[in-house]
């Protein structure tokens, strides 16, 4: 357990949530610190990203409580929350009737930013994640995969939110456009210090981005280590899960010199 | 004489009673789309009633044209004036079509797109007004669509209990057995579905999403 737990931006405490007769998080607990990348790693099912859903009150836990900068979800305003909470997911999920522009003004404009604001918002964004500003008036349809999940990340930057939660954002990417953004996403972040919570299934994306990682099997937190702890860990599954990844990148490393 | 000549020498008479037939058509469609866009978005959110709610429309659909119109006739306020009770019926007729692609449409919204706006702190009514309806909007214009093409033909039939319309001259053709008074009325209620089919369907191209 971490000493410096003064106070955590995200709280799990005791979580379980069930539906429909399944256990899918069971006793779940979790302190997020501000500033760090938490990577909750597992394959699919184990929970991932039901705890993301728990935090910004997509879901509602069957017990237990999850606090956000010390306030119990259950109190919270949830609208409130989630405009100050960036959330990414896997599928993207750009209005597609909307440009680039509004996709990504969206939450400032609710929030009735003054239209200014909000465009020259949007410009800075374009440019942070690395996206010209010509983009700004194309449709989500016109973009490549890689180009739509930087809108997806600057969507979740607009008004600025002290924590990212990010489900799978980079999974479906192809190889060589993961690495970049993967690369992207931790220059961003030296930047920025945003408490992220990060779910993944792909170990190697995990030591990299990862503060810490949160190891999850079956709605169960099994363990959380550094990325170093992680690569010595006597674990079985942590263990489990490097042979995995190192037996395959070794295996092809060493194809044709035995 | 053929039909046209009939046409031309009766053109008042077609006029108003085209005009007739889309004040039937027009009235119905609207109180149809005011009932329908959100009972179908109501049973879009809350799956437990849409089963209730689409059987019911689809029984109000199997119903006899003819028999719906008589079996209105006794009611008290709407039996006074048959216009009035043919208005209603042809609601009720209209009602399925939009019902139902309403919430084919809503329904139909990428749940990914849906989830993003909500975790992103859209209200469920910021969410239904900027997201799912605009995306739904040219499924459910084709019901609408549907929907009035189905009424032009079915308003015919409202000459019947009195409430006028093109179907006077329908009626009156085959009572005197004049095909020419027939087709003075069929031919502008066949116009009518045509310009009414093509003007929504330009409506539901300009309105489509990208």
């Amino acid at each position: 357990m971490q000493a410096e737990a003064a106070n955590p931006v995200i709280e799990f405490r005791d979580v379980s949530y069930r539906v429909a007769g399944t256990q899918v998080l069971c006793g779940f607990n979790l302190q997020v610190q501000r500033g760090e990348t938490v990577v909750l790693l597992g394959r699919s099912g184990s929970g991932k990203t039901t705890s993301l859903k728990l935090v910004n009150g997509l879901l509602t836990p069957t017990s237990g409580e999850i606090c956000v900068k010390g306030v119990p979800n259950r109190e919270a305003d949830l609208i409130r929350l989630r405009r100050s909470i960036g959330y990414v997911i896997q599928d993207v999920g750009l209005f597609p009737h909307f440009t680039i522009e509004r996709n990504i003004g969206l939450v400032p404009k609710i929030e009735g930013w003054p239209r200014e604001r909000v465009s020259a918002r949007v410009a800075e964004l374009l440019q942070m994640v690395g996206l010209a500003e010509e983009i700004a008036t194309r449709y989500p349809h016109q973009l490549s995969g890689g180009q739509r999940q930087r809108v997806g990340v600057a969507r979740a930057l607009a008004a600025d939110p002290e924590i990212l939660l990010m489900d799978e954002p980079f999974g479906a990417l192809d190889p060589l456009t993961r690495d970049e953004l993967q690369r992207e996403f931790l220059l961003l972040q030296q930047r920025l210090h945003k408490t992220v919570v990060f779910v993944t299934h792909d170990l190697r994306e995990a030591l990299r981005l990862g503060t810490r990682i949160a190891l999850m099997e079956a709605g169960r937190l099994v363990t959380v280590l550094s990325p170093a702890e992680f690569l010595r860990s006597s674990d079985p599954l942590a263990a489990a899960y490097v042979r995995a990844f190192g037996e395959g990148l070794e295996s092809a490393a060493n194809r044709g010199t035995t | 004489m053929n039909v046209f000549r009939y046409i031309a020498h009766n053109h008042q008479q077609v006029l108003e009673l085209t005009l007739e037939h889309l004040r039937l058509v027009g009235f119905s469609t609207l109180f149809a789309m005011l009932i329908g866009i959100p009972l179908g978005i109501v049973i879009a959110h809350r799956p437990r009633f849409n089963k209730p709610v689409l059987a019911s429309a689809n029984i109000i659909q199997t119903i006899p044209s003819l028999a719906l119109f008589g079996f209105l006739l006794p009611v008290p306020w709407l039996g006074e004036r048959s216009d009035r009770l043919a208005i209603l019926a042809l609601t009720l007729y209209a009602l399925l079509p939009i019902i139902r692609n309403t919430f084919t449409g809503i329904r139909g919204v990428d749940s990914a797109v849906v989830e993003a706006g909500r975790g992103m702190g859209l209200t469920e009514s910021q969410l239904l007004l900027q997201v799912e309806l605009p995306l739904a909007v040219s499924v459910i214009l084709s019901g609408v669509r549907v929907a009035v093409v189905i009424s032009v033909g079915l308003a015919t039939i409202a000459a019947a209990i009195g409430a006028g319309g093109l179907g006077e001259f329908i009626f009156r053709g085959l009572a005197m057995v004049d095909n020419r008074v027939i087709l003075a009325g069929a031919i502008p209620a066949a116009l009518l579905a045509l310009l009414a089919d093509f003007s929504v369907g330009w409506l539901e191209r300009r309105l489509q999403p990208r």
